[in-house]
């Protein structure tokens, strides 16, 4: 694959209503230079995963503000194993308590940022972990 | 399995990956054409174009409702601008039809200009192409929020699709030389806003004044509503089957694909010139001497024409 700006999938699971922070940081991701999709308020995790896998991205950022992030990432990332898709990095945001993370890591969330990150932070490890993109 | 065998076996990662490759100028893609091009030609592309804001999203997401429920197959290509300061780009116009991503017989994909201007990207040709081939019925283009001149669509799609809204009237003036003249078809969307009525007159008196044989029909809609799409969607399907009976159809893809074909041997021309660094020092001395004054740009383009070894154009790969 040849230089490419990094397509990064903004996506709302669940009965969150809250979506200042997935727009700062999909604007953070564009103004990085990255090519966003965003997709809105209350998905179910079928559709971001179907969404993810037609806008083939390379970053899959997940904002949860409603407290079921340990439902809702695990199974995005389940729905992923079974499109047996794994070149996929999924990261998760928002309000997610310090002892719940450890548990998403296992279950294959690469990385956890809670709320109060600086963007900076976020697109470092996008940048870092996606070096196959700009080669 | 291959990528040419995943596209046959209708599988959409296959498609989205390949839609990758052709954005980032991946040459295997165009061997993957190259090889499948028989197969391409039998959907029907329709464009959706017009200033922001008109509801062109919504518009496609509910024609394309409709088409689901005749079985039919879609595969839209919904194209957002490239942000020239940064590269970067936020593409939203997914927010407006997350029920397709699930359907099966739908597929979706977001694409950037990332520089191209005329409101679609330079990858969009290719992305029709394989589309095509993973054999939908119908393909939707939308173009960027567009202003005058971008007027890209037309040479890319069947029939066009020009979504304007109440209140436009004063920009239909202006509008007049450029986006105004490539519609097959005129909506009015958000119609049960104060001045649709007369937005429509407008637009009617500016096409009273051509002379064509197909007259763009001028439809008012609310879309989000879902009102009068299925009307809108009969005007689709008779300016298809206009184009099909009069053999317009052939006519407009030929024409189409002479400007492409034109357009991919300027590419390789000024490619092949440019890759070779010999070529690019000579140009940077010619260019120096320009500055200075020793020569003018006319003179200089003369001379590099004549000194430039174009002898290998279109044998690089």
């Amino acid at each position: 694959m040849m230089d490419r700006p990094i397509r990064v999938l903004v996506a709302k699971p669940g009965l969150d209503g809250h979506d200042r922070g997935a727009k700062v940081m999909a604007r953070a991701f564009r103004d990085a230079g990255m090519e966003v999709i965003y997709t809105g308020l209350r998905q179910t995790p079928e559709q971001i995963v179907n969404a993810a896998i037609q806008e083939d991205v390379d970053v899959l950022a997940i904002s949860i503000l409603s407290g079921a992030h340990n439902t809702l990432l695990p199974r995005v990332v389940r729905l992923l194993k079974e499109e047996e898709i794994e070149d996929m990095l999924v990261i998760g945001g928002g309000v997610i308590p310090n002892e719940d993370i450890p548990r998403l890591k296992e279950q294959g969330i690469s990385e956890i940022f809670t709320s109060g990150t600086p963007t900076s932070i976020a697109i470092e490890y996008i940048k870092e972990n996606c070096r196959h993109v700009l080669r | 399995m291959d990528l040419i065998e995943r596209l046959l076996n209708k599988d959409k990662r296959a498609v989205a990956r390949l839609i990758t490759m052709a954005e980032s100028h991946d040459p295997k893609v165009i061997e993957v054409i190259k090889k499948l091009y028989y197969k391409t030609g039998h959907a029907h592309v329709i464009g959706i174009t017009g200033p922001p804001g008109t509801g062109k999203s919504t518009l496609t997401d509910k024609l394309v409702k409709a088409l689901r429920k005749e079985g039919k197959s879609v595969g839209i290509i919904l194209v957002d601008p490239t942000s020239p300061f940064t590269g970067g780009a936020i593409l939203g116009d997914r927010i407006r039809m997350n029920d397709l991503s699930t359907d099966p017989g739908v597929f979706i994909r977001s694409m950037a200009t990332r520089g191209h201007l005329g409101g679609l990207t330079k990858a969009v040709k290719t992305a029709v192409r394989i589309l095509e081939i993973y054999e939908v019925d119908y393909i939707f283009i939308e173009t960027v929020g567009v202003g005058q001149s971008e007027i890209d669509i037309v040479r890319n799609v069947d029939t066009t699709v020009m979504v304007l809204m109440p209140g436009s009237g004063d920009d239909i003036q202006a509008l007049k030389a450029g986006v105004m003249e490539i519609g097959d078809i005129f909506v009015i969307n958000k119609a049960d806003r104060e001045g649709a009525q007369r937005t429509k007159l407008e637009i009617e008196m500016m096409l009273d004044y051509g002379n064509l044989d197909w007259r763009p029909p001028v439809e008012k809609i609310v879309a989000i509503e879902n009102k009068n799409i299925d009307k809108l969607l009969e005007i689709v399907k008779e300016h298809k089957n206009y184009l099909q009976q009069t053999r317009n159809l052939q006519k407009r893809r030929a024409q189409n694909l002479k400007h492409e074909v034109m357009d991919l041997i300027y590419q390789k021309v000024i490619d092949s010139i440019f890759d070779s660094s010999e070529n690019e020092k000579k140009m940077n001395r010619l260019v120096e001497k320009v500055m200075t004054k020793d020569m003018d740009p006319y003179s200089a383009t003369e001379l590099a024409l004549e000194e430039m070894d174009l002898k290998k154009i279109g044998h690089n790969k």
